[in-house]
């Protein structure tokens, strides 16, 4: 079988008490690229920190699967060694510690000790991922996300995808503040990584960055929720409908997780 | 335990150990004076702490002599991890207990006419130049009861002289080694830049005595005179055992700059002291500093720059992290006097919590008396941000790999400023150490 396999089964999740999940269900297989859309505040954010591991997300109910195995039963840390790769909508920033020496961390953070990736290499490697994504090469040497742009934000992110290479990646909003050309230039770095090994779930409001990475599936979120999902013809017409035609399919009136269907 | 106001000293003991050393006259008479000047002063009151119990009479007064080097490959590791091997410093110092171990100074520099030497050869070799400054224009006597007991007893210390139109490129460095656990240092360290001179001063303060306790009462003055520039940094790493008293002072006149970079790294409770006066017109100091609490060790740390003349500028930072039930409080203070117009005082202070039990204060003071005159502060008690780790693990890192990383970062802005690269690889790995 090419590539990792996570499966979502019946996720349940609360932050604070409030259950903003509500049975999710999802599989992503390698090779396979996954859109989740969905209106504000429907639970598309909870669903990739829970995958993760985020510390104020409870998961009360469900399983999160990777090759089968129990990926709850993880640190956060482990989840990513294991192949788990989270571009964050709102990445924290790091004072004093630069870019690049947390790439580098971060890279051998996947080695064996004695075994960490040579400096030299590990110059190359990052340099040419910052051309590739058109980067200016001082922000290596600027201390993590402080002071950048929301758009250096986010291409940062796809640069560390880019670096570590993980089998699953989940994409929260990564083409939230970005300019157009910032758009090519981010889709031109994920769409680097298809192959049968990669596996990728994109949450995204735009079918803007559904023309330049084509989904495979497009889940739609409401309610804590996937309420429907079909393919990229799915996300084409929420473009140019809206939303109101699945709720009135489904007879939902408020799409929040604060209501209970 | 209550201090006691009595000192065990008599006039007989500070005599006899003068006369011992040696020491010029007017040496003699200002440690009687000040020992009659320490019975009836108060000690110092470091704002928001209360030293009232800390244990500053427990220790045994002497001239430990230290064995001498003949080589530097003699040294204990952690010693020898303060030099660069393969580029070991030109002009070093090595003071063993109270007595100089290893010595060595350039030929260029000696040419030059550059002092470098222990305090006692100085008071005698350069009797006019040490009395001239010796607690004159920096650190007063009777400021309060550790500064006279400093000068009553002081048993090591240090004489810097670069004179007028001297460059000093190469650092000059000093390591005080406290071999004897129980010896108390009396530490004086007298760095003196004459007029458009430049040079770079590092020393170093180690103990090895966890339980034995003892005292480090240490006063360095640092004087720039008209356009000289002064870069002094430090890395102490006095043990638990030691309760310190650690004065800095700077002067700094016409045009001259001073900026320190100072490691707070003891393990015991210290008081911690660092003013800079700037005196003259167009002055300018940045004090850095940076401190990691463990254990219940408390301290208490001042960085306050006085402004006096026109248009000097002062910056104070300082950062530390606190772990385990360890506290800090740090007194930011800038000060600036009628008339030191078009003048700027800056400073931030900021203090990482680690663990629950762990405390941190940061104090930020301004006193203006000046109108046309710049001034801010900033100041930030807080814990490590969950979601700082969560991030970093979320690329694989592990959480103790995770809380390093926040902490070296934390502490970066003020640690990669120091004056020497190898000071810098030692402070971070007496960093590393302490929050392991
Ligand atoms: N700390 C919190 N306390 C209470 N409610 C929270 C908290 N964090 C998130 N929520 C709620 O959970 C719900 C789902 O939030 P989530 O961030 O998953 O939405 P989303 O689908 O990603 O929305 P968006 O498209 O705006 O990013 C929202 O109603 C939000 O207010
Ligand atoms: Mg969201």
């Amino acid at each position: 079988m090419a590539g990792s396999t996570l499966e979502i089964k019946d996720l349940h999740v609360e932050i604070e008490g409030k259950e903003i999940l509500k049975g999710v269900n999802l599989t992503i297989k390698g090779g396979e690229f996954h859109a989740v859309m969905g209106p504000n505040g429907t639970g598309k954010s909870t669903l990739a920190s829970a995958i993760m591991g985020h510390p104020k997300y409870e998961v009360t109910q469900g399983q999160i699967l990777l090759d089968g195995e129990d990926v709850l039963e993880m640190e956060v840390d482990e989840r990513a060694r294991a192949g788990l790769f989270l571009a964050m909508q709102y990445p924290s920033e790091i004072s004093g510690v630069t870019t690049s020496d947390f790439l580098r961390s971060s890279i051998n953070a996947r080695r064996e000790e004695g075994d960490e990736i040579p400096l030299m290499k590990f110059i190359k490697e990052m340099d040419e991922a910052l051309d590739y994504l058109e980067i200016d090469k001082n922000m290596a040497q600027r201390y993590l996300n402080e002071g950048f742009s929301g758009g250096e934000k986010k291409r940062n992110e796809i640069l560390q995808l880019m670096l570590l290479k993980p089998e699953i990646a989940i994409l929260d909003e990564i083409d939230s503040g970005l300019d157009i050309d910032a758009l090519k230039v981010v889709s031109k770095g994920i769409n680097k990584l298809r192959d049968e090994n990669f596996g990728c779930l994109i949450i995204t409001h735009y079918q803007r960055l559904l023309n330049y990475i084509t989904p495979d599936h497009v889940h739609v979120m409401m309610q804590g929720r996937v309420v429907k999902s079909g393919g990229p013809e799915l996300a084409q017409r929420l473009e140019a409908e809206g939303y109101d035609w699945i709720k009135e399919e489904l007879g939902i009136e408020d799409e929040t997780v604060e209501q209970n269907a | 335990m209550a201090v006691e106001t009595k000192l065990p000293y008599e006039k007989s003991y500070i005599e006899e150990f003068s006369n011992k050393r040696n020491e010029p006259q007017w040496m003699k008479e200002l440690r009687l004076q000040a020992l009659e000047q320490a019975n009836s002063l108060e000690m110092p009151k470091p704002d928001k702490t209360n030293i009232s119990k800390w244990d500053f009479s427990s220790f045994k007064h002497d001239f430990a002599q230290g064995e001498k080097l003949s080589s530097l490959t003699d040294l204990p590791t952690e010693i020898k991890d303060l030099f660069d091997k393969d580029n070991l410093p030109e002009n070093l110092l090595i003071q063993r207990n109270q007595s100089v171990a290893y010595s060595a100074i350039s030929k260029e520099l000696q040419d030059k006419g550059v002092i470098f030497t222990d305090i006692f050869t100085a008071m005698n070799e350069h009797e006019d130049l040490v009395k001239r400054y010796f607690m004159k224009d920096g650190v007063s006597v009777d400021e309060h009861r550790l500064t006279a007991l400093h000068a009553a007893l002081m048993n090591g210390g240090i004489f810097v002289y670069v004179p007028k139109n001297v460059q000093v490129e190469v650092p000059l460095q000093v390591v005080f080694w406290q071999e004897d656990p129980e010896a108390a240092l009396f530490n004086h360290v007298l760095v003196v830049a004459d007029e458009n001179s430049s040079l770079t001063y590092v020393e170093n303060y180690i103990s090895h005595n966890p339980d034995e306790k003892t005292v480090a009462n240490i006063v360095a003055e640092v004087i720039a005179q008209d356009n000289a520039k002064i870069s002094f940094g430090a890395v102490d790493n006095l043990s638990a055992g030691t309760t310190s008293y650690v004065n800095r002072r700077g002067v700094a006149y016409r045009d001259a700059t001073i900026d320190w970079a100072l490691g707070q790294m003891n393990d015991g409770n210290t008081v911690f002291e660092n003013i800079t006066h700037l005196v003259g017109d167009n002055s300018l100091s940045n004090a850095k500093a940076v401190t990691v609490g463990r254990g219940k060790q408390t301290s208490n740390m001042t960085a306050k720059i006085v402004h006096f003349g026109k248009n000097s500028e002062g910056y104070i930072l300082q950062h530390g992290v606190m772990k385990d039930s360890a506290s800090n409080v740090f007194n930011g203070i800038g000060k600036i006097e009628h008339g030191a117009s078009k003048s700027n005082a800056e400073q931030e202070s900021r203090v990482l919590m680690l663990s629950e039990k762990a405390r941190g204060d940061a104090n930020p003071i301004l006193l203006i008396d000046e109108d046309d005159v710049t001034a801010g502060h900033a100041a930030s008690v807080g814990r490590v941000d969950p979601l700082q780790l969560y991030y970093l693990m979320s690329r694989g890192i592990t959480q103790h790999e995770a809380e390093r990383l926040v902490i070296h970062g934390f502490l970066a802005p003020v640690v990669n400023q120091l004056p020497i690269e190898s000071v810098k690889k030692q402070l971070t790995q007496v960093i590393e150490r302490k929050v392991n």
